[in-house]
């Protein structure tokens, strides 16, 4: 057997796989029936592989999927939401880009917490409160941020206060809008508008020219 | 088979456990044969099995419903019985010299352990003597002949479970096939 070539043995393998190509099975053949050696090689292999067949098929305990079923883990309050989340992966990317732009919203909401108004003539201020004092005129819009107005003289324009109130006192005047913001989205409602109007005036220019 | 199957994943995935049994009850007995002919004990082999399962469950969204779900499932208790295995194998060197002993290393400690002697080996059913054989395998062979032949699965889904080359299994399963020739040509009537 020594003096067999080492390819036999592999193209016995190639046999017992299917895999074997016409040429391989030719030699293979031709070299059996001339071999009594590699004939019992052959032989054995094949038994084995009828050995190794002959096992009889094993199933499953009876309560084997109930079994499984009790061992799975119980599904902890949170796996759901990140299935979802998961699963969703546009529509967190979306909830994340409006958790960040609302925060920033209410950052720049408290933020904007100081006594600010718009630098007008005649104006006079008492603590945070802003005086248009009686018999004086202000012409130009006011606009007063985390304060109060007393408005007794006479305001040629629009009128804004945010986070405060107005007094008024019988001779005051107010030729333009009055508005009061106390809350977030009148804030931001406010911010929207102004938006709008500079654009409309900004069209209104680019016509008037 | 395959569409059930992937409906049956989409609605675990969804978060309904119960599918999930559906899947168990499909493949159960596939799985439980792997396991027992590697490991070659059925109380063993049912906790593998189990575990197989469980693992597929809590890992169900990494599967890509592009392949093969058998593949997938086989893979994870192949993988696990191939670890529980080597677990079980001591922990030192075999070709260590065993003290007291001259020229005695634990490849030959290990074979007089395993090895039945002869009549004890021809008393054995004809059942019991085919998984004695599988088990005195290598785990190397022993994966590969146990899936081509037990679980009667093509060359290239053994290769796909066993995360190997084509080429690789081939050789494993012709070396798996002349040691079981060496080990059964010592008993010439075994048939």
């Amino acid at each position: 057997m020594n003096a067999c070539p080492e390819r036999i043995v592999h193209y016995m393998h190639e046999y017992l796989d299917g895999e074997i190509s016409r040429e391989h099975e030719l030699e293979l053949k031709s070299h059996l029936q001339s071999c009594v050696d590699c004939q019992a090689h052959m032989h054995e292999l094949s038994d084995v592989v009828a050995f190794v067949k002959g096992a009889a098929h094993v199933e499953a305990p009876t309560n084997f999927s109930q079994t499984v079923m009790a061992r799975l883990p119980k599904e902890k309050s949170h796996a759901g939401v990140s299935r979802w989340l998961r699963r969703h992966p546009i529509l967190t990317a979306a909830a994340l880009f409006f958790l960040f732009m609302s925060s920033a919203l209410f950052s720049n909401f408290n933020e904007e917490q100081q006594f600010s108004f718009t630098k007008q003539e005649n104006v006079v201020v008492e603590g945070e409160t802003v005086i248009i004092p009686e018999g004086q005129v202000v012409k130009g819009n006011l606009v007063v941020q985390n304060g109060d107005v007393r408005i007794d003289g006479e305001l040629d324009g629009n009128l804004t206060v945010i986070n405060g109130s107005k007094y008024m006192a019988s001779t005051a005047v107010i030729t333009g809008k009055t508005e009061e913001i106390n809350e977030v989205f009148d804030w931001l409602w406010f911010h929207i508008k102004e938006g709008a109007k500079e654009v409309v005036s900004f069209f209104d220019k680019e016509e008037t020219k | 088979m395959d569409a059930l199957i992937n409906k049956r994943i989409k609605q675990v995935l969804k978060g309904d456990k119960d599918a999930f049994a559906e899947i168990v009850d499909l493949y159960q007995h596939r799985l439980f044969q792997v396991c027992f002919r590697m490991l070659g004990n059925r109380h063993e082999a049912e906790d593998i099995a189990q575990e197989a399962f469980v693992r597929a469950f809590i890992n169900i969204h990494t599967f890509d419903q592009k392949r093969k779900f058998s593949t997938w499932l086989y893979r994870i208790a192949t993988n696990l019985c191939i670890d529980r295995i080597r677990k079980k194998k001591p922990d030192y060197y075999l070709d260590a010299e065993v003290k007291g002993t001259e020229g005695l290393d634990m490849y030959s400690q290990i074979a007089a352990a395993d090895e039945l002697p002869e009549e004890e080996i021809m008393k054995l059913e004809l059942q019991d003597r085919i998984q004695y054989e599988i088990s005195r395998l290598p785990d190397k062979y022993r994966s590969a002949i146990v899936l081509k032949y037990m679980e009667e699965l093509s060359l290239q889904e053994i290769s796909e479970i066993l995360e190997l080359p084509l080429g690789t299994v081939k050789t494993r399963i012709h070396r798996g096939r002349e040691a079981l020739r060496k080990q059964l040509s010592r008993q010439p009537n075994f048939l």
